[in-house]
């Protein structure tokens, strides 16, 4: 396949063109689906919550509810005519809890009425006969009690315990994290309409449509072939709408199946934060081998992670943990073990960087602590650590980095962030200011791009010529604001070199492109646009074969440019072409296909090649704290992304600052608060508080590395860009930890996220280190 | 019914959306335009206000300007402005962002870098970082701001609001004067007193409530009044947040930059005065800087007017002086005074519009370098707002040393019994709490005591 980026052609792709829906989304006129006209007799529904933690569900008293006016009915599991099943991965995960609730959110049923307000107000007066059981909140009472959702898993190389043993230092720590609610802004929507013999349209909110498919078609004992899901765009997804949409799509297709009617299914902020699931929490805890140059010889890893009630995405989700635990640094010894703890709280689900993030700020936190305990500048200590020729190049699980540009971030990142200069203004400020201390830190990404399941990494598209030379597009890919519309139909404009506007984007739908996997792990451009590649690139050549004859020359002749194809002095509209070769009876549709190459995994061993490639990236984060108070603020941020040879700079900018300010949410202000029943009290933007516009840096300075194209056959060279970001906002707690070590000058403890009381703690710890 | 689920349902104006149903994310955002009173030439003066917890009643006699009626022909100049640069990406906020910067630039051209996050505290984006959409707004303002073509200005401004509405069972009420604001108080004390709406509005948006029997107080022309004596400044309890934050500014500067942070420009265009107090918060910004500041309530009924300190108003959790044929009239505070200090501080997770953990306000006046009154008071802190007078005791009398700070800082400490919550465990309130007294020292001596100040 010729896709070189130093050999094809590119004038569309590369360019920074706006998001194609951005004239829309301006003047409210781009429709989420509860912007849809209803159909008449749309029922709406809304879920009944379970009020506790953990209890034996005894029964369901509807009566008060089904007696408003307006009620259309209840659905619990006992209605369900085929299984109770939602899980994404294993069997058991049920749609509507059957004898045992496990969570304070958990779905026990479903109400529906002729509005929204009614079903909202009737699923309140649905009371439910609970036996309390005694529940396990902490996922450390849950490591203890053995009390998980899935054996441990992990990554093992070479042999720890003797690396431990014969190092000259020994450090070990202890690092808590908060998890994280997605916050998209819009809210988990379907709107199931039934049709005849059986059939049913699921318009839902799901990054991952084919699932929602097999999913009502399982809850309504039918074929996949009878359930079509279609999504044209997500308020917003970041992970939250990967595995958690089944949900939603179920319980509405059931209540639609079941009644005839259209059902509408849109949760309120509040039932969407209790209900459905979030960033993995983790303790981490850990014991590093080093020699007196700060070098890793041995590093032993315990993650103890908050599953929740169910496996969900847990699995995988510990499994890029433990691949991310070196982020890029060579640990020649490794063991990195991880508990997917069961406790009576919302199953957690995949969130952006899923569980990168967790296995990134745990060895950001290590090296950052053997530095300091050894008097090393951290930065030191990173850079003696990477990959390379003089470390090494194999990662724990067994992939060879290949593509290593970490010394070319790093450098060039502490360059335009004038490191040195402030290193020094900063010290030289923490020496005389009292009150306010400031605080310094750079770190790297390496972000593992594909699946880590082989499997998944395959994707579907489907292009069509029409005879006045249009193009209509589909693929598996899904849109959530991340750009991927207008990227792969760059790259079909590309193809046919056409303008953009020829080529028509339309709503992901299971009808179209079946078998799809979730537009996820950061690749969906790259799987969507290579399969949308194939597929243009297929009809181009059977067009340039028809052109060759009507001009009568070689096909090597024929040149397509901007919408006319060329011979010689010679040339027609591409519209023409289409009609010429339909009248040849060429076919002008093609379905593409792709499969990445080069990766496999073995999940017993958990050794493989599981990444295409790697994506690379670095920060430089300075920030203020107040001893006072614990409050901090970035004062400046500058980034350093690596996006091969992009396919659409403007697009890729935009999801750099957008993941890296979501990322300092994670580790800052966003605290998800569970009381001690177990009840979430951060329950809507209220108290749950994302970073708002002025928390993001005064001077924030995003580039994206130039001219470097992907080493591996990606489409038009290009990286993934929208999850290894989001780990860059790591850097703004290390600088936190920085400013709070100037206090002492020793190793302060932090959990994350670093709060304003989170830091008070740590500051006074690091004030009471002072004096003694 | 909400404004929001009136556009989105039966006016099928879907441009508007709902996020979150608590006026805080801002995905609802729409410009309600008053008349304006001032000068011969008839305005309208347009303001962002969260939809979710707008009540129908509320937008009578006034206009409403959503996303779709912004764009008229052509994109309003902020619409192009965000569709050029980025602003997008899911794209389910940006109507509200949109609103939010267009209310910017119709009401204050010459906003600069600060008035734009003050505009953007209400709107929450997930997606995009802010850094597209505050370049968006400089670019807009930069150019001169622009207009808003809402409904024809001379029309408009003849059309008087209904004093009573009616429908449905339920009744709304907007009388025009405190008189007649008495009599109905007087003869439905069971009525719902509405100032702005923006704390009882998210009941009405959660369907907790039917708000079938309103009295608004938005009308009332007395409770809407600012008043200036030689010493005091006094507030009708309508009068709202983003009025008072302007009558402060020269004044308090320090409780201008609190109120910039209370809630959003939303929140503050609707919610009052007197709705703060009288909803009796304990977490309620407005009254800890009010009592530090010797604030006296006046409580109207039919039997007479009474005046109370602000303190002495608040009796327990949500508990008031208020009696069931009474109102909140206004508030008052006094100018500053020759060799007095105030500052009010404000601790939340995030800084723009969140709760308080704690809210401390800090009063003192000094003679000849002696302190020779101090009024200290916390939000958060305890079932209502409330003063800290052993805390207060520990500086008068004192040269505002380091030492009498000390003692300042060990009173409060032991002066408070805080609850533990999401928003800060009681120890953490009780540390920053006490600390607080150490910044407002250093603050009054000229030191930069806060991170935000850099």
């Amino acid at each position: 396949m010729n896709i070189d980026a130093k050999i094809v052609h590119r004038s569309i792709v590369g360019k920074g063109i706006a998001h194609d829906s951005a004239a829309r989304h301006v003047a409210g006129e781009a429709a989420y689906i509860d912007d849809m006209p209803e159909l008449p007799g749309t029922l709406h529904a809304a879920f009944v919550l379970a009020p506790v933690a953990h209890g034996r569900l005894l029964g369901i008293d509807a009566s008060e509810a089904l007696a408003m006016p307006g009620v259309a009915g209840i659905w619990s599991a006992k209605d369900i005519p085929g299984h109770n099943e939602v899980g994404p991965i294993l069997h058991g995960e049920t749609l509507f809890a059957e004898d045992i609730v496990d969570y304070e959110g958990r779905v026990v049923a479903a109400v529906a009425a002729s509005n929204f307000e009614t079903a909202y107000r009737a699923a309140k007066r649905v009371k439910l006969n609970i036996e309390k059981l005694e529940p396990v909140l902490d996922i450390e009472e849950a490591h203890h009690k053995k009390s998980y959702v899935l054996p441990a898993q992990q990554v093992v190389e070479g042999d720890v315990d003797t690396a431990l043993s014969g190092a000259p230092h020994v450090i070990s720590g202890k690092l808590r994290m908060g998890g994280q609610d997605h916050f998209y802004l819009e809210t988990h929507i379907a709107y199931a309409i039934p049709g005849e013999n059986g059939e049913m349209l699921v318009h839902s909110s799901t990054q991952h449509p084919t699932e929602v498919q097999h999913h009502v078609a399982l809850v309504l004992g039918v074929h996949a072939n009878a359930v079509e899901c279609q999504v044209r765009r997500m308020g917003g997804g970041f992970g939250g709408k990967e595995s958690q949409p089944t949900i939603i799509a179920c319980a509405a297709a059931l209540i639609a199946a079941q009644t005839g009617k259209p059902c509408k299914m849109r949760l309120k902020r509040r039932d969407d934060m209790v209900a459905t699931g979030k960033r993995h929490d983790y303790v981490v805890n850990w014991k590093a081998g080093v020699d007196n140059t700060g070098r890793i010889v041995g590093l032993d890893i315990e993650y103890l992670a908050r599953a929740g009630n169910l496996p969900d995405l847990t699995g995988p989700v510990i499994t890029r943990t433990l691949t991310h635990s070196d982020n890029s640094y060579f640990i020649p010894n490794a063991r990195f073990v991880g508990h997917a703890c069961k406790t009576n709280t919302v199953s957690n689900t995949a969130f952006r960087g899923f569980g990168g993030p967790q296995g990134i700020i745990a060895i950001e936190c290590i090296i950052d602590t053997i530095a300091r305990e050894l008097k090393l500048e951290p930065n030191n200590v990173r850079a003696i650590n990477y990959y390379g020729d003089e470390t090494g190049d194999m990662t724990p699980y067994g992939q060879k980095v290949e593509d290593n540009r970490l010394v070319e971030v790093t450098e060039a990142v502490l360059a335009s962030a004038d490191w040195s200069r402030r290193r020094a203004e900063i010290d030289a400020h923490n020496a005389t200011s009292p009150v306010i201390r400031r605080g310094l830190a750079m770190m790297p990404i390496k972000f593992g791009i594909s699946f880590n399941l082989t499997s998944l990494n395959q994707a579907g598209a489907l292009v069509h010529v029409y005879l006045d030379g249009s193009i209509f597009l589909n693929h598996g890919g899904t849109e959530m604001g991340q750009g991927l519309f207008v990227k792969v139909a760059q790259v079909v404009a590309e193809v046919f070199q056409v303008e953009l506007d020829m080529v028509r984007i339309s709503s992901t739908a299971t009808g179209k492109v079946p078998n799809t996997s979730a537009t996820a792990a950061s690749t969906g451009s790259d799987l969507n646009g290579m399969a949308a590649f194939k597929a243009a690139t297929a009809i181009k050549a059977r067009m340039t074969r028809v052109a060759a004859e009507h001009f009568d020359v070689e096909e090597d002749v024929i040149v397509y440019r901007e919408g006319r194809v060329h011979a010689g002095n010679e040339s027609i509209s591409f519209g023409e072409l289409a009609k010429v070769s339909w009248a040849k009876r060429v076919q002008l549709s093609e379905a593409g296909h792709y499969a990445t190459p080069k990766i496999h995994w073995d999940g017993k061993t958990m050794k493989g090649r599981p990444f295409f490639y790697f994506s690379y990236g670095a920060a430089v984060a300075e920030v203020a704290i107040d001893t006072l108070t614990g409050e901090t603020r970035c004062l400046r941020a500058d980034i350093l992304q690596d996006v091969g040879s992009p396919l659409n700079p403007a697009i890729d900018l935009g999801q750099i600052e957008g993941a890296f300010v979501q990322g300092m949410g994670w580790v800052t202000c966003e605290e998800l608060w569970w009381d001690k029943a177990g009840k979430l009290r951060t329950v809507g933007p209220s108290t749950y508080k994302i970073p708002g516009s002025r928390d993001v840096p005064p001077e924030f300075n995003v580039r994206i590395l130039d001219n470097m194209p992907n080493q591996e056959e990606t489409v038009f060279r290009s990286k993934a860009i929208g999850e290894p970001p989001l780990m860059l906002g790591i850097s703004v707690w290390l600088a936190i930890r920085d400013a709070i070590a100037s206090i002492h000058g020793g190793v302060p403890y932090l959990d994350s996220p670093a709060t304003p009381e989170n830091v008070l703690r740590s500051v006074g710890e690091a004030k009471a280190n002072r004096t003694a | 019914m909400t404004v929001l689920d009136w556009l989105r349902g039966p006016a099928r104006l879907t441009g508007t959306k709902e996020g979150c149903a608590e006026g805080d994310c801002g995905a609802c955002s729409v410009l309600v335009g008053d008349p304006s009173v001032e000068g011969a030439e008839p305005r309208v003066h347009y303001h962002a206000a969260n939809s979710c917890v707008l009540a129908m009643g509320q937008i009578d006699g006034r206009a409403l300007v959503t996303v779709e009626g912004l764009k008229g022909e052509h994109l309003h100049p902020v619409q192009l402005a965000m569709a050029e640069n980025g602003s997008s990406q899911c794209g389910f906020c940006t109507p509200g962002i949109v609103i939010s910067i267009a209310g910017l630039a119709a009401a204050n051209p010459e906003s600069g870098e600060q008035d734009i996050h003050d505009a953007l505290a209400g709107n929450l984006c997930r997606c995009t970082g802010y850094r597209p959409i505050v370049e968006a707004a400089r670019k807009v303002i930069g150019a001169g701001g622009a207009g808003i073509s809402g409904p024809a200005v001379t029309a408009f401004a003849k059309i008087e609001p209904r004093r009573s509405v009616s429908a449905g069972g339920a009744s709304f009420d907007q009388p025009a004067t405190l008189n007649a604001l008495l009599q109905l108080r007087k003869e439905r004390p069971q009525a719902i007193l509405l100032g702005g709406g923006t704390d009882l509005g998210v009941a009405l948006a959660d369907y907790h409530s039917d708000w079938d029997d309103v009295i608004s107080l938005a009308r009332v022309s007395e409770l809407r009044a600012i008043r200036e004596t030689d010493n005091h400044l006094s507030f009708g309890a309508a009068v709202t947040w983003e009025e008072v934050l302007a009558a402060v500014t020269p004044i308090y500067p320090s409780f201008a930059t609190l109120i910039r942070r209370f809630g959003s420009t939303q929140i503050r265009s609707m919610g009052t005065i007197g709705g703060n107090i009288g909803t009796a918060s304990p977490i309620g910004d407005g009254p800890p800087a009010l009592i530090a500041l010797g604030a006296e309530i006046e409580l109207a009924s039919q039997s007479g007017h009474r005046f109370l300190s602000l303190e002495d108003f608040f009796l327990d959790y949500r508990k008031t002086e208020l009696r069931a044929d009474e109102v909140i009239a206004s508030v008052s505070i006094p100018k500053p005074r020759e060799g007095q200090d105030f500052r009010v501080y404000k601790i939340s997770k995030r800084y723009d519009q969140d709760i308080s953990t704690v809210c401390a306000a800090f009063s003192i006046v000094r003679e000849e370098g002696q302190v020779r009154s101090a009024r200290i008071a916390f939000g958060g802190m305890a079932a209502t707002p409330r003063r800290s007078p052993e805390a207060e005791r520990a500086l008068v009398g004192t040269s505002f040393d380091r030492k009498a700070v000390a003692a300042c800082a060990a009173a409060i400490a032991t002066e408070f019994k805080p609850l533990t919550d999401w928003r800060g465990s009681a120890d953490y309130r009780l540390e920053v709490a006490a600390n607080l007294a150490e910044r407002f020292w250093r603050d009054v001596a000229g030191e930069t005591v806060e991170v935000m100040a850099l």
